[in-house]
């Protein structure tokens, strides 16, 4: 009775070994992606081959757009073309405002002998599509390291600050809106000059602003714009609006709620900012320490 | 018609051509990339498991495990996740599938969604645990929402897969 017939099919492993692999192949990768970040090539590669299949998904939206804008009425264009017509005229004079303060502000910047402000350049890119993933707030765009996206350079629409591109593939790239979660955003206020970090939510439309003193300067439509310190963010673009603010008596810090003035959810159209200014590196203890706590540290 | 009463006669269905299942799957897939925004988003069913999970329990030994692995990895990537969230929640999904699916076939449309319902929350489950252990928050008990819808479409959905497996009415002996 020791030898067992061979079976009549050969099914080959059973469904439970197999399993059994492909689970821990799925864990290896797992942890190999998250913990080492050793798989971007993978993930490039992939994301090339998806490419079309992703345009191809996104046709039927875009041709939808595209045959309703085509059926806008006469009226609807008149307005437009008289709102347009106004702001160009708005903007016109502002410019040349811009023009005269830029050249004040070069001049007196020689006489400090500061840094001069760059100009960077910026790319004009489509949202594919708005965050699937309902861990994280995160958009795909349609620009890649082909048209010189690259990780970690910002996103702007007209109103202020949108994300920031966390992952850029050859024809497409992902950034992370500033909404979502602990997603930090050094910024500053106007009236008052107090410097603060924004840090995100993970809720459209909901930014905190962490480690205000109850005493500090802060109030209700405090507009906050970047201060430009981490490098990241080019100093002055429009970033949030202060919408409430709670104090607790049992809490150091105030709970100070923002609203993201930038489209953060409902844009189709947005800029990169390619080569953000490289900064001086941070000095060795002190990025030790800031490493260390880097969600304690105050005002970037 | 779908076989509402257990017990009564099945009908005779034609075999299912392979062109057809890679066909359904790459719909799926392609239904996933659409560009969800708003309530749609919300209300999402994953359907690339929803038929994988179909094709498991009525064609056990077409699928296998290497096509829920690769399409999960796919997924993964054209959401920009980790890699092998999806691969994983596919795989083990598609192995409960191909274990249930003698009992699964024998009950009718209704009860079989109830077995549905369980196993693509168990999808959800998974992605979840794997995400929390990466360190991310709950996203809300919405987050579970799609499975039950999807769930909900099961018996559209099992009646749109088998229709071109069901033999075409002959005229003479109608």
């Amino acid at each position: 009775m020791a030898h067992t017939p061979e079976p009549f099919f050969n099914t080959g492993p059973s469904p439970f070994v197999r399993l059994l692999f492909f689970a821990l192949l799925s864990l290896a990768i797992l942890i190999l992606d998250a913990r080492f970040r050793q798989l971007e090539a993978v993930r490039q590669v992939v994301s090339v081959v998806l490419f079309p299949l992703q345009r191809i998904a996104a046709a039927p939206v875009s041709l939808f757009e595209r045959v309703s804008e085509f059926f806008v009425s006469h009226g609807e264009l008149r307005a437009e073309n008289a709102r347009l017509v106004h702001d160009h005229g708005k903007s016109a004079i502002l410019t040349h405002k811009n023009q005269a303060l830029e050249a004040e502000n070069a001049h007196l910047r020689k006489m400090l002998q500061a840094r001069e402000q760059r100009k960077e350049p910026l790319t004009l890119a489509q949202v594919l599509y708005t965050g699937r993933d309902p861990f994280s707030q995160r958009i795909i765009i349609d620009k890649g390291t082909q048209h010189e996206v690259q990780n970690g350079q910002p996103v702007i629409d007209a109103a202020g600050v949108v994300g920031q591109v966390t992952r850029a593939y050859p024809l497409l790239a992902e950034v992370t809106l500033i909404s979502d979660k602990g997603h930090l955003v050094p910024v500053l206020n106007v009236r008052s000059g107090l410097r603060s970090v924004l840090v995100g939510t993970g809720q459209h439309g909901a930014l905190e602003m962490q480690f205000v003193q109850q005493n500090a300067d802060v109030q209700k439509g405090d507009q906050l714009v970047t201060s430009g310190i981490d490098g990241v963010y080019a100093p002055g673009l429009p970033v949030a609006e202060v919408v409430s603010i709670e104090t607790n008596p049992a809490s150091t810090f105030s709970r100070v709620i923002c609203r993201p003035l930038g489209g953060v959810g409902n844009h189709t159209r947005l800029f990169v900012v390619r080569g953000s200014e490289a900064m001086p590196p941070r000095p060795a203890e002190d990025a030790e320490k800031g490493a260390r706590s880097r969600r304690g540290r105050k005002g970037g | 018609m779908i076989n509402l009463y257990p017990g009564t006669p099945e009908e005779i269905l034609k075999p299912v051509k392979t062109g057809f299942v890679v066909f359904t799957l790459v719909a799926a897939f392609l239904t996933n990339l659409l560009p969800w925004s708003g309530w749609g988003l919300l209300v999402r069913p994953d359907f690339v498991v929803l038929v994988l999970l179909y094709w498991c329990i009525d064609q056990p030994r077409k699928i296998g495990f290497a096509i829920p692995w690769f399409l999960g990895l796919l997924m993964d990537v054209a959401d920009g996740r980790l890699l092998g969230e999806h691969a994983l929640a596919y795989t083990i999904v598609a192995y409960a599938g191909i274990v249930l699916h003698r009992r699964v076939q024998r009950f009718s449309i209704t009860p079989q969604v109830l077995h549905v319902v369980p196993l693509l929350l168990l999808n959800d489950v998974i992605v979840l645990l794997i995400r929390l252990l990466a360190g991310y928050g709950f996203p809300g008990y919405w987050y579970f929402m799609g499975s039950v819808v999807g769930a909900l479409l099961w018996p559209a959905l099992s009646y749109l897969l088998k229709l071109p497996q069901r033999p075409r009415l002959d005229p003479d002996h109608g």
